[in-house]
């Protein structure tokens, strides 16, 4: 066998530990009930702002801490704790994918937001539509002439 | 039906070509084919005037595509989709061209012009390698032009049309004002376009100057990685297997510096304009770009091993090929919307992704059906392709799908080894071919490891699993790269050193001994004094980053040595070493901008003003500042001075004002911020930095303050006050000078009878500032009108409520969170980010003499 043989073998081995590595140390997407039953573990939550619950962010007392409620799609809810700015589209993201640890202080510690909304950088095509609706609400909408 | 206001004629011209680009690149295709196939002269000679006919005709079908889209967007013709859905009245004419390729059908035409360009140049150039390769050029360009097609075929939409119109795209659909009787089932009305104003827009994001050039670089970058790859496949195919190589060279060396400068565009674009905080975030967008390039380079090397020494043809081809598979993948991965939940800058789903697939589906299969030793194995590799297409359709398991791709290659790979020739006996140790090759390896191994980890949602897909990123993904990415780091940068220094085939020790040392004595010290002082504490991963961590600054000052000095001890210093020939001189700088400049990283606004709690809470422990990365409160950042003393709105949009720009207390430095950085841009609720920021030759300052807004939820609650307190009386508030003292009348005013705005008060005030605030403020009361048309004055900083209004006949007054003062101005930001020290930009530049430029050299050669060569 070549000595070029043998780097290559130990090299590839090298790659695919890595990437094995890699596979075990990944999260999982979790609901709030299934975050709330492994506390202390990393996972993605996916949820929702819940816009009916107050938002608590200062940025004259603490531009660092932002505290609201998520709603999953099974209706569950959990008090989100992120030591940031509130993230960019906050507001008008659909989705959100909380990167963080559920607490036993009764609290999701949140390491990074991703907001999912249409605009950014994505064709945003209900939004558009709303806007193509709203420039037109000063018509009547339900006339009806024969 | 008529509608007015449309102008129908461009998008008219404009379907006309894409329909004649896809004719004419089908026949292009076809025509090359039989000019490759053909054993008999006269015929291949009228194949390849046919496709050269077609091909030209292909150049100006894209080229007229090109400009018209560009006319449609340029004169705000919104009857069109893709003008309204990008573009808008107000923008700038500079990003006409960005909004032209924020779309997928704008951005597959960039790619498509630049094709045609280096299509161009290839017939110009391409000699007996013109047919089978521009074969491959052109079905490229068909399969492109099925992109932008959006034509139906069996019921299966082929791609997205940029010609379509608004209202036939389904955006008016659900808009019952522009229909006829206001009913949605209804035709619309002659006269919609009336409503349709202005356009969507270009999202703010992506209105930088880096976003129109940087595209255009990027793209040139991928389409130029066909021509490596259409030379690998045109040498299996012509069984030509070696003669490729030398006129392939100079086109993989172009290949990889425009490359390279387009993604690190791309990253000077990150560090510019977005809030990531920094120029990489091994974002999968990123990733998928830097993986071609990465294989590229691989590449590079093993052709060169080839030129020299006839050592390794095989993994020349390999690489060849796949860096421009990985770019047809990066293409699927970042435009089919699989990357939605991972990437922040994926493009949206067009409903594309078979046709994504397709792309690399037919490059890899088209490869292995044409390297086929005969005819039979040519049928059964085609046979084999096509059932395993069906299958891939028709079983719903996308594993399916990934294992008839992966078929594909492994046939590839088989026919490479089956056919090409190689050499038995082994490299020696000692020669430079030898750990030129084990670079490349680490360098295609590094891209596999990174496409891995980016490809986690395709594997979720293929496997029907759901797991998501680890915690410390980014953290996985920089450990395992500090070793490629510290392997590469040793190698790129001493690898030059060695000669082909053999070194003797004797003559190894002696010419390297040197230059490892001076970086041995060299990097053993910038180690010292360098001040490198990143220990955010532990100190094994930090040993590792030393090593691999150490290394690479290595490689900086050792390559700069090389141009005079190996080469005399003749530039011509120096291309390898003065690009691998600026990829020293590169590494340099990475670990050191990345590991003296430093946040300036750290901060703990908030700001210094008592709001009656416990201020928290954590410390933050975010700083609030008040309007005109200078606060403590780092050495500097900063201030938030003022801001300012553009002219056209809803765009605010902030003044914050630096001040060093250590020395004479001062300047002001201008960020700015959308703000419920287009009526998303929210904000966008834009960063703004200071560069300096050392080091740069960077800074974004942060935050804002919500109007709505700053609605002034609290009420006056009245005092009633006489010249010289004081009145207290929570955080000091005012005393009113005295009461002014102010006499002869106009009586157009007055009226008869009108008066003006004025009561000055010296304040004095418990921090030491003193202010002077000035409420007035005007009597104006029977009218009391107060003009209250405000100290934001100190959260503070007065009122001149009432002025008594005998000179006392009533004042009214309020104390209110709400009156504050403020922004809260990020600020970052990024130090010597030039070293990083200028070894990027270094690199590509030694690349291109490198380029320019191998061109000259081959010229001589045929002499």
């Amino acid at each position: 066998m070549k000595k070029i043989h043998i780097v290559l073998l130990v090299f590839i081995a090298g790659a695919i530990a890595v990437l094995i590595s890699f596979l075990q140390t990944t999260a999982t997407y979790d609901t709030v009930q299934t975050a709330k039953d492994k506390p202390g573990k990393f996972v993605h939550l996916m949820a929702r702002w819940d816009k009916s619950q107050p938002m608590e962010y200062d940025a004259l007392k603490d531009p660092n801490y932002l505290s609201f409620i998520a709603t999953d799609t099974l209706g569950q809810s959990v008090k989100v704790i992120y030591r940031n700015p509130k993230p960019e589209n906050f507001e008008i993201s659909e989705k959100l994918v909380l990167k963080g640890k559920y607490t036993t202080d009764g609290y999701f510690e949140c390491k990074s937001i991703q907001t999912k909304c249409p605009s950014k950088y994505k064709d945003d095509m209900s939004a558009a539509q709303k806007k193509v609706q709203g420039a037109s609400e000063t018509y009547p909408t339900n006339t009806e002439t024969k | 039906m008529d509608y007015i206001g449309e102008h129908l004629l461009p998008g008219q011209l404009g379907h006309f070509f894409i329909v004649l680009s896809l004719v004419a690149s089908l026949v292009a295709t076809f025509s090359y084919y039989k000019a490759t196939q053909s054993k008999i002269d006269t015929d291949a000679a009228y194949w390849k005037r046919l496709a050269r006919f077609s091909f030209i005709t292909e150049t100006i079908s894209v080229f007229a595509i090109f400009g018209i889209l560009f006319y449609i967007i340029q004169h705000h013709l919104f009857e069109y989709k893709y003008a309204w859905q990008h573009s808008s009245l107000s923008l700038e004419f500079k990003y006409m061209f960005a909004c032209f390729w924020e779309g997928q059908e704008g951005s597959f035409l960039l790619w498509s012009v630049w094709h045609c360009v280096l299509g161009l140049v290839l017939i110009k150039t391409g000699k007996s390698w013109e047919a089978p390769v521009m074969t491959v050029v052109s079905f490229a360009q068909l399969c492109i032009a099925t992109m932008i097609a959006g034509i139906y075929i069996f019921d299966q939409k082929m791609g997205s049309n940029p010609f379509i119109l608004l209202r036939d795209s389904g955006v008016l659909d659900n808009a019952p004002a522009l229909h006829l009787n206001f009913d949605v089932n209804q035709a619309l009305k002659p006269d919609y376009m009336s409503s349709i104003k202005d356009g969507n827009d270009l999202n703010p994001l992506l209105q930088n100057y880096w976003m129109v050039i940087h595209p255009p670089v990027l793209f040139l970058g991928f389409a130029s990685t066909i021509v490596p790859f259409a030379f690998a496949v045109a040498g299996l195919w012509t069984k030509k297997f070696s003669e490729w190589i030398k006129p392939a060279l100079p086109w993989t060396l172009f290949s990889a510096a425009v490359l390279g400068v387009g993604i690190m565009m791309g990253a000077a674009w990150a560090y510019e304009s977005l809030t990531f905080g920094g120029y990489w975030a091994w974002d999968p967008v990123e990733n998928a770009s830097l993986v071609p390039w990465l294989i590229l380079i691989a590449g590079i090397h093993t052709v060169l091993i080839y030129t020299h020494t006839g050592y390794s043809l095989r993994s020349a081809y390999l690489f060849c090929i796949l860096s421009f598979v990985f770019v047809l993948y990066s293409t699927f991965l970042t435009r089919s919307g699989i990357l939605g939940e991972t990437s922040v800058h994926a493009f949206t789903d067009l409903g594309m992704n078979v046709q994504l697939y397709l792309l690399l589906y037919l490059f890899i299969w088209g490869a292995a059906i044409v390297s086929a030793k005969d005819l039979n194995q040519k049928v059964t590799t085609f046979v084999v392709a096509a059932a395993l297409a069906v299958a891939a359709r028709y079983i719903p398991y996308p594993v399916v799908s990934f294992i008839a791709l992966i078929l594909g290659l492994v046939v590839v790979i088989y026919q490479v080894q089956k056919q090409v020739p190689t050499i038995i006996k082994e490299e020696s140790g000692s020669s430079r071919e030898f750990w030129m090759y084990i670079g490349s390896l680490i360098f295609f191994l590094s891209a596999m490891v990174i496409i891995g980890i980016t490809s986690l949602p395709v594997l979720n897909s293929i496997l029907n699993i759901k797991k998501a990123a680890p915690e410390n993904q980014e953290s996985l990415y920089n450990q395992i790269h500090i070793f490629v780091a510290i392997i590469i940068a040793v190698l790129t220094a001493v690898t030059q050193y060695l000669k082909y085939k053999e070194t003797s020790r004797r003559f190894f040392w002696k010419k390297l001994a040197f230059p490892t004595f001076i970086s041995m010290v060299a990097g053993a002082l910038v180690v010292y004094f360098g001040n490198i504490n990143y220990n955010k991963e532990g100190p094994a961590f930090l040993g590792a980053i030393w090593l691999a600054v150490a290394c690479s000052v290595y490689a900086v000095i050792a390559n700069v040595s090389y141009i005079w001890l190996g080469l005399k210093g003749k530039l011509k020939l120096s291309g390898g070493s003065i690009s691998h001189f600026g990829f020293g700088l590169v590494l340099l400049g990475i670990l050191l901008s990345s590991s003296k990283k430093e946040i300036l606004s750290y901060n703990i709690g908030g700001i210094p003003i008592d709001f009656g809470t416990e201020s928290k422990e954590k410390t933050g990365e975010n700083l609030t500042l008040v309007k005109g409160l200078p606060m403590k950042m780092g050495k500097f003393d900063v201030t938030y001075v003022s801001d300012s709105a553009h002219p056209k949009k809803q765009q605010w720009y902030y003044r914050i004002h630096f001040k060093s207390r250590t020395d004479n430095e001062e300047f002001t950085l201008l960020p700015n911020a959308f703000v419920n841009y287009k009526g998303n609720e929210g904000m966008m920021a834009n960063p703004d930095s200071r560069h300096y030759f050392t080091h740069d300052i960077f800074t974004y807004i942060s935050a804002l303050p919500n109007p709505e939820k700053n609605q002034d609650t609290t009420k006056f307190n009245t005092r009633t006050l006489k010249a010289g009386d004081t009145v207290f508030y929570s955080r000091g003292w005012m005393i009113l000078q005295n009461v002014v009348a102010k006499d002869s005013l106009p009586e157009k705005i007055f009226g008869p009878g009108g008066s003006l008060h004025e009561a000055p005030l010296k304040m004095f605030s418990k921090s030491g500032s003193i202010f002077t403020l000035t409420p007035r009361l005007a009597f104006s048309r029977g009218e009391f009108l107060a003009a209250p004055d405000t100290i934001p900083s100190e959260g503070l209004v007065v009122k001149l409520e009432k002025v008594n006949p005998d000179n006392s007054i009533e004042l009214g003062v309020k104390e209110s969170g709400a009156v504050l101005e403020y922004v809260t930001l990020k600020a970052y020290k990024f130090p010597f980010i030039n070293v990083l930009w200028a070894g990027i530049i270094i690199t590509a430029i030694g690349i291109l003499i490198s380029m320019v050299r191998r061109i000259q050669l081959n010229r001589s060569a045929k002499e």
